[in-house]
């Protein structure tokens, strides 16, 4: 077993050169180089981690927009509505106070129209009355002979009437 | 025949060989000569440089180099983090460095450069290196312990809600345990890839043997240990990745230890 079989002659070169070497991989490599290379793992990893940062403020500030909209939009909408709302209710109003205009304008008519069928009707009754007062008149003359007062037939006239 | 068996002597592979004449380099008296163990150390190094390198393109998109390299420190990164917590992330180099020296260690170990006459050698294999590894994340351990509990780290070896009556029994099995950890920790990566590189070379053998003493033996014995060959490589491919990770793992459960006493 040469590790054994000659220690006593290369135990001081083995561990010279060891620390030679190895003292150059730690101060070199070690020390030197290898803070580098995980600086750029740790850059890399800050960039990532900034560049996703980024992307989800970007997204939380599309969302937040989208939101502002979408409440703005619905504002528009309702204020749309109101506004729909409003001028179906003045049209409405206006109908109707136009429809009531005309209410009144032809229920006046008809009531002048009344009153003046019930004038004509007065006086056609009137007419009437007055040609059967002379009718009546004659009548008694012809056949009594009698000559009945203007005021007596009137009188017996509307008796007459009254009773149908 | 004795000499061809000697060639497959299946402890050859971690024999260490000085390189270029500097059998005989000295620092302060001890030797420090470049060793094939050594190159295999330079070459682990300027490979797994070369392969951070790739990832340091700092593009925002990666592409699929940077992304490998991003993906093992991103993985040490959580397993600290896990593990540790927040104050894991200071450890992230040095676990860094241990988990892909030792595991760029073993592939590279595993490659088949046989073929083009270099012989890998595994320095994970031999535990004067892991030894090594494992004094170093020890100390950390120690150091950081003391460092930021004072000697208030010894209440390490005493678990939370260990009743008073039983400290005196609990508190030297906890010290033991504890102590044990750089000799576990160290061991369990050199037996395990010592292992590995034992049983693919004697199975080599197998099949060398086996095919030399004729037809017969060669489909016999040959052919399945060859099959169990290729399966044992895709094997010690999984233990190379399994021991640094596990390698790591301790170290950074020994250091939580130390950095959040209980």
């Amino acid at each position: 077993m040469p590790q054994i079989a000659q220690l006593a002659d290369t135990w001081s070169s083995q561990v010279f050169w060891l620390l030679v070497f190895f003292g150059i991989t730690f101060f070199v490599i070690g020390k030197g180089m290898v803070p580098k290379v995980m600086e750029t793992v740790a850059q890399r990893d800050g960039q990532i981690a900034a560049d996703l940062a980024a992307a989800k403020a970007a997204r939380d500030a599309a969302d937040d927009q989208e939101e502002a909209w979408r409440v703005r939009e619905n504002e528009n909408r309702a204020a749309a509505q109101a506004i729909v709302t409003k001028a179906k209710d003045e049209a409405a109003a206006k109908s109707e106070k136009k429809l009531k205009a005309a209410q009144t304008r032809i229920d006046k008519k008809l009531a002048d129209a009344e009153a003046r069928i019930e004038e004509a009707r007065m006086a056609a009754l009137a007419e009437v009355e007055s040609v059967a007062v002379e009718a009546a008149q004659d009548i008694v003359k012809t056949l009594a002979g009698v000559k009945v007062t203007k005021p007596v037939a009137t009188k017996a006239v509307k008796e007459q009437m009254a009773h149908g | 025949m004795a000499a061809e068996q000697a060639k497959v002597d299946p402890m050859y592979q971690f024999t260490i060989q000085a390189l270029g004449g500097s059998d005989n380099w000295e620092l302060a008296g001890y030797n420090i000569a470049f060793t094939n163990s050594a190159m295999w150390m330079l070459i682990t190094t300027v490979v797994l440089f070369l392969f951070v390198l790739g990832g340091m393109k700092r593009e925002l998109v990666p592409g699929r180099w940077q992304m490998m390299v991003e993906t093992f420190t991103g993985f040490i990164d959580n397993m600290l983090e896990a593990n540790i917590g927040k104050a894991g992330r200071k450890y992230v180099p040095y676990v860094f460095s241990l988990f892909m020296f030792i595991l760029f260690a073993n592939l590279l170990g595993l490659l088949p450069l046989g073929i083009a006459g270099i012989h890998p050698f595994t320095f994970t294999s031999h535990f004067t290196v892991t030894g090594v590894l494992a004094i170093i994340s020890f100390s950390i351990v120690l150091i950081v312990g003391f460092w930021r509990h004072g000697l208030h780290f010894f209440s390490l070896f005493v678990p939370h809600g260990t009743p008073l009556p039983m400290v005196p029994v609990i508190a030297p099995i906890e010290f033991i345990s504890f102590m044990v950890r750089p000799f576990s920790l160290g061991l369990r990566l050199f037996v395990a890839m010592m292992a590995g590189h034992v049983l693919l070379e004697v199975l080599s053998s197998f099949v060398i043997d086996g095919t030399n003493a004729g037809a017969g033996f060669g489909l016999l014995v040959g052919l399945p240990s060859f099959i169990l060959m290729i399966g044992i490589c895709a094997l010690e491919l999984l233990v190379a990745g399994i021991q640094a990770y596990v390698f790591a793992l301790l170290t950074s459960l020994y250091i939580n230890d130390a950095e959040n006493l209980h």
